[in-house]
């Protein structure tokens, strides 16, 4: 999709996105779900880091990126769901429910950031 | 050297049934989070700011060990079918796609595993 043809739509962003989010929540937020398992079942010192890591600039970071990967790849993944039951297919309902995804994940976003962060 | 082309081989015999399997399964997994990680952002609010003994609380309650092992399961199974898909799209050295495949279904099930473990572990109070 890259070259001198190509201009960024919204539709072949999200796409690309869905799957860098995927790969994002598999590989690092799947991950630090087990983390914080296993910090609750090693005692108040062990849940006590992983805490302490959030609070970090860097943990806080890291949970704003997963909140946002989480919250886009669930309102997205409704999204393709409609469409694979053969609905919203034409191209300015593909762009109103775009929207509709990139604007519930900011404010979701900004709801958990603003209890979580 | 056979002249028949595959399309006339493969013409007659049925399909290979196994097909829409892949896109199937996650489809219904994606259903399954839909749920799981709508109960997971709620319970995020709900236990935002807490301190450990109501984390331990909240992971020991029945339902919600039971919630979690679903989540792993489906969190886990769905990730291994989506990598599965963008390393055979992106990946095109075999040796390397091979064990990119092997390393995403070994990590997959092994955190079914161990999240499973360690949640029945503080559920069942071992």
């Amino acid at each position: 999709m890259i070259g001198p043809y190509y201009r960024p739509q919204l539709t072949s962003i999200m796409s690309i996105t869905h799957r860098a989010t995927g790969v994002f929540l598999s590989i690092v937020g799947a991950p630090l779900l087990l983390c914080w398992i296993i910090a609750v079942n090693n005692g108040p010192q062990a849940y006590a880091g992983l805490v302490g890591f959030f609070e970090g600039w860097i943990g806080k970071l890291l949970l704003l990126a997963i909140l946002f990967s989480m919250n886009f790849h669930l309102l997205n993944g409704i999204r393709h769901l409609i469409w694979d039951t053969g609905r919203a297919l034409e191209i300015k309902s593909a762009y109103a429910l775009g929207w509709a995804v990139l604007g519930g994940t900011v404010l979701l976003t900004l709801a958990l950031a603003g209890v979580l962060l | 050297m056979s002249m028949v082309n595959p399309l006339a081989k493969a013409r007659g015999l049925g399909s290979a049934k196994s097909g829409v399997h892949h896109w199937y399964a996650q489809r219904a997994s994606a259903l399954l989070l839909l749920f799981l990680v709508g109960w997971l952002i709620f319970s995020m609010f709900q236990l935002a700011g807490a301190e450990y003994i109501q984390a331990r609380a909240f992971l020991s309650s029945p339902y919600n060990a039971a919630f979690m092992i679903l989540l792993l399961i489906s969190l886990f199974y769905h990730g291994m079918l989506g990598l599965q898909v963008v390393i055979e799209d992106y990946v095109h050295r075999p040796g390397l796609e091979i064990v990119l495949h092997f390393l995403t279904r070994a990590g997959a099930f092994s955190g079914m595993a161990i999240g499973i473990v360690y949640v029945l572990k503080l559920a069942l109070g071992a």
